[in-house]
């Protein structure tokens, strides 16, 4: 009786860790996301999450907490596609399409194949205390730094000569803006899998978007959409003992179509 | 005789190399404060860089001396908010929250009717109107107008321009402007300086309805190396 109510309350916890790390994630994803569907990089966005798994991999090779080495790995190829964009002069789009399959391809050589679901996927089952506050603390801080340089970005894609007259360093934003989207996006991978974290990033703020008519409007409701599509997911995920990362789609797609109607049924309101 | 405090601008061998390209070569001219510049010349001339040079936002060589504490607002040509979900007065805020509806007043625009639309679904006279509230809104001493009526129609041509000379006396607020328009240009400023990578001339706008100016203006760069060509 007690090491079956012990397994609850294991269980019970796990569910609540994974719930706060859904939650966290989804929100810091969703606004960090409404601007790279305003940069019309939601591509880019999603196939940067697939970069992560060669660190996964590594992390769960020797032991070390995944988020570190999927994060090193973002930043990286952030940084790397970022140069060769300078030098080559190739567009963005392009590079990230290289270095994605690149990273995909090295991650599923090297990865061990019972935790490849995991990673591609994502688990709710092993997420633990320390994985929940390096989410709340990583989403905190994205999303604050993310406020201090949303404006001047918004400003930079309205008109670049505009932003650099008033004195917005428009050049120095955008690798910041990358670096908080890897950030977010390995906390995200833990909830979602890496093939799927992407989502996270663009649909919520599709859906937000298509009925917003302002800025404020736009970004607070892609940040609650991306909140409420990891909660549901995360939860139906326990309650159907099924891998959390399809069902978080799922619920965001429903958020998606729901957000449509409206607007097709009030197109002059947006 | 010119008093040198007249003056709010002064460019002396200004030259701007992009890429091993020439785009603009040894200009020289003057701004008095209170008086509209109209900057005039072909496509590809260099009018737009001349502004970014102004602006110090791209390298070049010489001198762009502005009078001390001088504030600009510049309005540029274009702009991307097609699709961006955002209101006029969140952009008009952008630069200054504390003075909106003053500004918009001072363009002719309603605050009631127009602060919360979007800034992607307003006509090209209202975007312009907007673009120069947003200029005016830390009022500026100088503004820098690219292209003024770039997307307006015929009517709200002319009252964008009756309206820059209207701000341009109540606030005293120096004038420089890129326009195409040789109508424009003679009626709403007062100096032109027309560009073909060189500067090809300086002076009175008036001076423009010599026909003989206009080949000058329009023809190949003069490029030399030494005052404005006279015209008889």
């Amino acid at each position: 009786m007690n090491q079956a109510q012990r397994l609850i309350d294991l269980m019970l916890e796990t569910l609540i860790f994974s719930l706060i790390v859904g939650i966290s994630v989804g929100v810091a994803a969703g606004y960090l996301g409404s601007l790279m569907v305003l940069e019309k990089m939601a591509l880019v966005g999603d196939a940067l999450s697939h970069v992560a798994l060669p660190g996964l991999a590594l992390g769960i090779l020797y032991g070390f907490n995944p988020f570190f080495g999927a994060f090193a790995f973002l930043f990286a190829s952030a940084v790397l596609i970022w140069q060769l964009g300078r030098i080559t002069k190739l567009s963005f789009e392009t590079l990230v399409g290289a270095v994605f399959t690149l990273s995909l391809a090295i991650g599923i050589l090297i990865i061990p194949e019972p935790e490849l679901l995991e990673a591609l996927f994502g688990d709710i089952t092993t997420v633990s205390l320390m994985d929940t506050i390096i989410a709340i603390v990583v989403s905190i801080v994205a999303i604050l730094l993310t406020r201090t340089i949303y404006k001047g970005i918004v400003l930079g894609m309205i008109s670049e000569e505009l932003a650099i007259s008033k004195g917005v360093k428009v050049a120095r934003m955008n690798p910041l803006y990358l670096l908080l989207v890897s950030m977010t996006v390995a906390i995200g991978i833990k909830i979602t899998g890496t093939l799927l974290v992407g989502f996270l990033v663009v649909t919520p703020a599709a859906a937000a978007k298509t009925i917003s008519s302002n800025l404020s409007r736009y970004s607070m409701l892609s940040s609650i959409f991306g909140g409420v599509s990891a909660f549901s997911g995360v939860l139906l995920s326990s309650y159907l003992n099924l891998h959390p990362g399809p069902l978080v789609v799922l619920a965001g797609i429903v958020i998606f179509f729901t957000a449509v109607l409206i607007r097709w049924t009030k197109p002059s309101s947006f | 005789m010119d008093n040198p405090d007249d003056y709010i601008l002064r460019v002396s061998n200004l030259s701007v190399t992009i890429q091993d390209q020439i785009i603009l070569d040894n200009i020289n001219f003057e701004v008095k404060k209170g008086t509209t510049l109209a900057i005039m010349g072909p496509n590809g001339a260099g009018k737009t860089v001349l502004f970014r040079a102004l602006l110090n936002l791209v390298p070049y060589s010489g001198k762009i001396e502005w009078r001390d504490k001088i504030k600009t607002g510049y309005v540029p040509q274009n702009l991307s908010a097609g699709d961006i979900p955002i209101s006029v007065k969140e952009f008009l805020s952008f630069k200054d929250a504390s003075n909106i509806e003053n500004s918009l007043s001072a363009v002719g625009l309603d605050s009631k009717n127009i602060l919360d639309k979007r800034l992607g679904v307003l006509s090209g006279g209202q975007l312009r109107r907007v673009l120069i509230a947003w200029a005016i809104i830390d009022k500026p001493d100088v503004l820098l107008f690219d292209e003024p009526t770039t997307g307006v129609d015929l009517d709200s041509e002319e009252s964008i321009y009756m309206m820059l000379r209207d701000l341009s006396k109540k606030y005293g607020i120096t004038v420089i402007i890129i326009s195409h328009d040789v109508h424009i240009v003679t009626e709403y400023s007062d100096y032109m300086l027309a560009l073909n990578k060189c500067m090809n001339f300086f002076g009175e706008s008036k001076e423009l309805k010599n026909p003989s100016l206009q080949t000058i203006i329009y023809g190949e760069p003069v490029c030399r190396h030494e005052p404005s060509p006279t015209v008889d």
